[in-house]
């Protein structure tokens, strides 16, 4: 019984920290997000000689083929620098749909692709899986007519990936005819969302899943695991700052830090936020080898997070002072980070709901 | 990652079964606690020592079953002990507390005497730290000891000391340094509860119950050689007891278990006619909850892990007293409110609190508030959370002329 990371998952982490501790600096930061396209050619490349791309891919479809775990512990140091790039959607979701519910010729026409970072699939649902928006497409042979709002990883996105409602996912390029795709201005600068507008155009569909229901809710289940594990590494970067700037603001000749008011809130968000990595790690696991409490784990994982991310959001700024609710100080691209992660793919309410539902406490 | 056990692992399983299938019909009751372990008990014990699914990791000389520690071992025989809800062996401060401390820094002919007697549930500690005049500020302690005719005396009163009206044995902090600065002038001294001087007197909690104690020495004599470690060395002792303390209060078991239990609770209750359970802002509290045990729960083993690989655990360890305590409490809170008005009727007598749900859920409720309180409080939690777990400075002192020690 081993419950912790690999040797090579901290590597991975550190080398993926360092990576972006040195290329990612908050000017950097703040001048992708005022570009507004959620993409940065220079940045991107570096993540894709970080391996990043192919994380999720099979090896025999040029990926390194590692599990969710693996994928998790990215997500984390990717919310921990608040970057400005796509991940959940289009390096987990988008190749996980290819494995699940693609052919074989599919998988090695797209999969190779995405690990080298040339297909950017953004992933959206024309189907309920709590979404507040227009989610509705319709497939009419191989046309697909519709809008579908909310769309994950929009940014330098070539491809948009939709789930029909029957769990089928259809692939459209985004530069196809009968295709209006806008890229939303939203609150979170860093990954914006794409609002798609289909008027029959054409798509790939991926039938091969025996079970097609089941096949889209593990890839939307990995995506929550995905979201809530950004929201852990923002959460604790937010943490780490709070803290940093408690030891070395000065007021009433006193570090801030030294009054219980502050150093209690600190303790607080330490206490409720430390034990959350090891639930990321467990539902991560379970995606990859525990089936039976796969559900429940994606589902808790997302609720308790985006609830304990707000927190240490909120409180965080708070110890920061004016200076939290400036744009200076940039603590708001975590802030907006926790909340947009909070939002998508089902909220706290939503997906307790539906862990109830899974548990058997209630009927559907 | 691995959650799986390997082969040497699963033989102790088996073995621990085959253990329960033989022997556990002869298990007492789990729970209890609140007085001298019954013959039973005592039997039982002596069963599970042999065995050596209990005290596993205590050398042999005082006792124990010698092996070297492997807290997956350890966690896997509670496993199976917890799954046939049999007795998991004695539980009480001297065997959680005293005992490891004296391993840590007690002498060899301490061990010998005190560590086998205690682990077989002969000899009962109480443990006597809290004064009235020091609780969190437990360094200021006052109970004195000076030292006549080569023994301590002992004059004073300590509060809080649960258990002490069965104890055999209490292990005591005192001031027998005056003139030294606080923190320097404490021994951490071994009394016999039979020592002419000892009074006990009950003190009722807010449960109604009789817990815990008041213990008052009036010129009590013990030898000089009853101290654990030298004299002025009492903080460092008392501080390696508590630290065994603060683990034993966090145990996230213990919080599944309960959250299982409010589960049927809300299954089995109806409101209005309606089964609580389908009623999404009850249910909603119960799912918010259950989040936050699953990740106590994997939080307690990705721990056993770190100590397992011998890892500095550092802030994750330092949360567990302070994250447990808050959840049993939030737990107990949301059980007692799906009782509802119809489990308000509430005899704290010894029998009702053990048979009658809603009085053991109200009492559960109330104690939880007390396990917050003792072994360090949530706000002491909180300025070693913010101290050493996150290196934020500590308070400036209070300036000297309005202190006085």
């Amino acid at each position: 019984m081993e419950f912790g990371l690999s040797e090579e998952q901290k590597q991975l982490e550190a080398s993926l920290r360092g990576f972006l501790t040195d290329r990612l600096p908050m000017q950097r930061r703040r001048a992708i997000a005022a570009a507004g396209k959620g993409h940065d050619r220079e940045l991107w490349a570096g993540l894709v000689a970080q391996g990043i791309a192919g994380l999720s891919v099979p090896e025999r479809h040029g990926g390194a083929g590692l599990g969710i775990l693996d994928a998790a512990v990215a997500a984390e140091s990717l919310g921990y620098h608040a970057t400005p790039a796509p991940f959940a959607a289009s390096l987990v979701m988008a190749p996980l749909a290819f494995v699940a519910s693609g052919t074989e010729a599919q998988q090695q026409e797209w999969l190779p692709k995405i690990a080298a970072g040339e297909a950017r699939i953004a992933v959206g649902f024309a189907s309920p899986i709590g979404q507040t928006g227009a989610a509705k497409a319709t497939l009419d042979g191989q046309r697909l007519s519709g809008r579908v709002q909310s769309v994950l990883d929009g940014g330098g996105a070539t491809h948009v990936l939709i789930y029909l409602a029957d769990g089928r996912p259809a692939l459209v390029a985004l530069d196809a005819e009968g295709v209006r795709a806008t890229l939303v201005p939203g609150l979170d600068r860093t990954r914006p969302l794409l609002d798609v507008t289909f008027e029959g155009a054409q798509a790939t569909v991926l039938s091969a899943a025996n079970d097609p229901i089941a096949a889209r809710t593990r890839v939307l289940d990995a995506g929550r695991v995905m979201l809530a594990a950004d929201t852990l590494g923002a959460a604790q970067a937010m943490l780490d700052q709070a803290v940093a700037y408690a030891k070395e603001r000065v007021q009433f000749g006193r570090v801030i830090g030294s009054f219980q008011g502050v150093k209690h809130t600190l303790a607080d968000l330490a206490t409720m936020l430390e034990p959350c990595r090891a639930l990321i790690w467990f539902a991560a696991h379970a995606q990859d080898a525990l089936p039976d409490e796969a559900r429940l784990a994606a589902l808790q994982a997302k609720a308790h997070l985006d609830d304990v991310g707000r927190e240490v959001a909120r409180l965080a700024t708070e110890v920061h002072g004016g200076m939290g609710f400036t744009d200076l100080a940039g603590l708001h691209y975590w802030f907006k980070r926790i909340d947009s992660n909070r939002q998508l793919l089902g909220t706290p309410e939503r997906c307790r709901h539906e862990a109830a539902i899974v548990q058997g406490w209630v009927s559907g | 990652m691995d959650l799986t056990y390997s082969e040497k692992y699963r033989a102790l399983q088996g073995e621990v079964r085959a253990f329960i299938a033989r022997h556990g019909h002869l298990s007492p009751q789990p729970g209890g606690g609140r007085q001298k372990p019954s013959p039973k008990a005592l039997d039982w014990q002596r069963l599970l020592l042999e065995h050596g699914l209990f005290a596993r990791n205590i050398p042999k000389e005082y006792g124990g079953f010698g092996l070297p520690l492997d807290v997956l071992e350890l966690a896997i025989i509670a496993e199976e002990i917890g799954k046939a809800d049999a007795y998991p062996g004695i539980l009480n401060q001297g065997i959680s507390m005293l005992v490891p401390t004296l391993l840590e820094v007690g002498t060899k002919e301490q061990c010998t005497r005190w560590i086998a007697p205690t682990i077989r549930g002969e000899v009962i500690w109480c443990q006597g730290y809290s004064e009235p005049g020091s609780g969190s500020d437990l360094a200021a302690a006052r109970t004195s000891a000076v030292v006549e005719d080569g023994q301590f005396v002992i004059n004073g009163q300590k509060i809080w000391t649960s258990s002490a009206h069965y104890s055999d044995m209490m292990f005591l902090l005192c001031r027998t340094e005056p003139d030294k600065p606080k923190h320097q002038g404490l021994s951490y001294l071994l009394v016999p509860m039979t020592a002419p001087g000892i009074e006990v007197r009950p003190l009722v909690t807010m449960t109604g119950r009789a817990t815990f104690n008041e213990t008052f020495f009036t010129n009590v004599r013990v030898p000089v050689d009853q101290i654990v470690m030298g004299r002025g060395d009492g903080w460092h002792v008392a501080n390696v007891t508590l630290k065994y303390e603060r683990l034993l209060l966090g145990d996230a078991n213990r919080l599944s278990t309960r959250l299982t239990r409010i589960r049927e609770l809300m299954e089995r209750t109806s409101l209005d006619g309606q089964r609580i359970m389908d009623i999404p802002e009850y249910r909603n509290r119960l799912l918010r909850l259950q989040g936050e045990v699953m990740a106590a729960k994997y939080h307690g083993l990705r721990l056993l892990t770190e100590q397992a690989r011998a890892e500095d655990s550092g802030l994750e360890r330092l949360i567990v007293k302070y994250h447990g305590t808050l959840l049993g409490y939030r737990l107990s809170s949301l059980a007692v409110d799906v009782l509802g008005a119809a489990g308000l009727a509430y005899d704290a007598g010894d029998e009702a609190a053990e048979t009658d749900e809603a009085t053991a859920w109200h009492i559960d409720n109330m104690y939880d508030i007390g396990l917050m309180i003792g072994g360090g409080s949530t706000n002491i939690q909180k300025n070693i959370i913010g101290e050493r777990g996150l290196g934020l400075p500590r308070e400036p002192k209070a300036v000297a002329s309005l202190t006085r020690t």
